[in-house]
């Protein structure tokens, strides 16, 4: 079949001419900015990584809170002993007295080792959960708990500084439960993330863990 | 000679089964935890057992201006509590509500719920119609109703 050259249709462009290379260039860094952003927000979900892996070190961060006394509580001050934290609130029927009595627990059961190890309740609803509301819910458990709200913002900060989501879920009558990331964080004596369990590990398996840790 | 004892050990285990059968829907082990501090949101656990298929569609007590049947899911390690219309309850199959999973959530408590204290609460079936049973509360961090077993 004889060709035959076309005055309607232009050439297409021959790879490596300006056009092609410009669009190339352009896709190429929009794929790169996706894939970047992509990762951003894929790190900022609870990293699973290992004690001392760069994931891990992606746990913890400067805060500055109030206590059940009204006292000013920075992640400074933890610092010295080992941390137990868990984000909770005070409303929580279920999944909070679950996690902060198997932290009673497991701390008990380390005996005189107990002292070493600090247990922290920090509120993801500091709108309710006022330092009064904090105190007489923590006399609740059998363990000394530090409990902690502050400003939305300040809460705000030490909730992503651990990789904790939470949300308001509005109930009929007006009142709301909180969906919260539901994890018992170990902290060392210096601020770094060691290991993690949930409302459904057993006093027993974070017992275990921290009788191996204080060695 | 073995086949007759077998029958007869099958008839006799079958006749076990029926007997532990609740001749009709049965509610047991009605228990909750004592509200920490100044919450004025509890839950209930019990277990539910009946012969023939039905559905719980409500709850409502005394002690709380509002009852709702809940769930808590974990997607991931977000804890989430979900309100859900009713619990389907299959025949001659133990239904339990306990911590982590189905529950009665009692809103606006006219009262925190004391370790010790019983209080009244009345499940409404779509057939066996309306039960109601008393409620024992536990610790705040209780599992279950162990205290039961020392009562």
């Amino acid at each position: 079949m004889a060709r035959t050259a076309s005055t309607t249709r232009p050439a297409p462009s021959p790879r490596g001419s300006p056009r092609f290379l410009v669009i190339a260039a352009i896709l190429a860094g929009l794929v790169i900015l996706g894939t970047g952003a992509f990762l951003v927000v894929a790190l900022r979900e609870a990293p699973h990584g290992a004690a001392g892996t760069p994931l891990a070190s992606a746990i913890g961060g400067p805060f500055q809170l109030v206590d059940q006394n009204g006292k000013t509580v920075t992640d400074g001050d933890l610092k010295g002993k080992w941390s137990l934290i868990y984000f909770g609130y005070t409303h929580c029927p279920d999944a909070c007295p679950t996690a902060l009595n198997d932290i009673s627990i497991a701390l008990s059961e380390l005996g005189a080792k107990r002292d070493a190890v600090r247990p922290v309740f920090i509120t993801v609803d500091p709108e309710r959960d006022t330092p009064e509301a904090l105190k007489s819910y923590v006399t609740s458990f059998d363990a000394p708990i530090l409990a902690l709200t502050g400003t939305p913002e300040q809460v705000g900060k030490a909730a992503k500084g651990y990789r904790v989501y939470y949300a308001k879920h509005p109930e009929s009558g007006g009142d709301y439960s909180m969906d919260h990331s539901s994890v018992i964080y170990v902290m060392d004596p210096d601020g770094r993330f060691t290991a993690s369990f949930t409302h459904e590990s057993t006093p027993e398996q974070i017992s275990e863990r921290l009788k191996k840790l204080l060695g | 000679m073995v086949t007759k004892i077998l029958a007869l050990t099958a008839g006799l285990l079958v006749a076990t089964v029926a007997i532990a059968q609740p001749a009709q829907l049965e509610v047991d082990g009605a228990w909750a935890r004592a509200t920490p501090g100044k919450s004025d949101n509890g839950a209930a656990y019990l277990t539910i057992q009946s012969p023939t298929a039905d559905r719980l569609v409500s709850v409502s007590s005394p002690v709380a201006k509002k009852a709702e049947l809940h769930t808590m899911s974990m997607e991931g390690a977000v804890m989430k509590m979900r309100p859900v219309a009713g619990i389907d309850i299959p025949p001659g199959q133990s239904v339990a509500l306990k911590p982590g999973g189905e529950h009665v959530m009692l809103m606006s408590l006219d009262h925190p719920l004391r370790e010790g204290e019983n209080f009244p609460l009345t499940l409404d079936f779509q057939k066996a119609g309306q039960r109601t049973v008393t409620v024992k509360v536990e610790k705040t961090g209780a599992t279950g109703p162990e205290s039961a077993a020392q009562r």
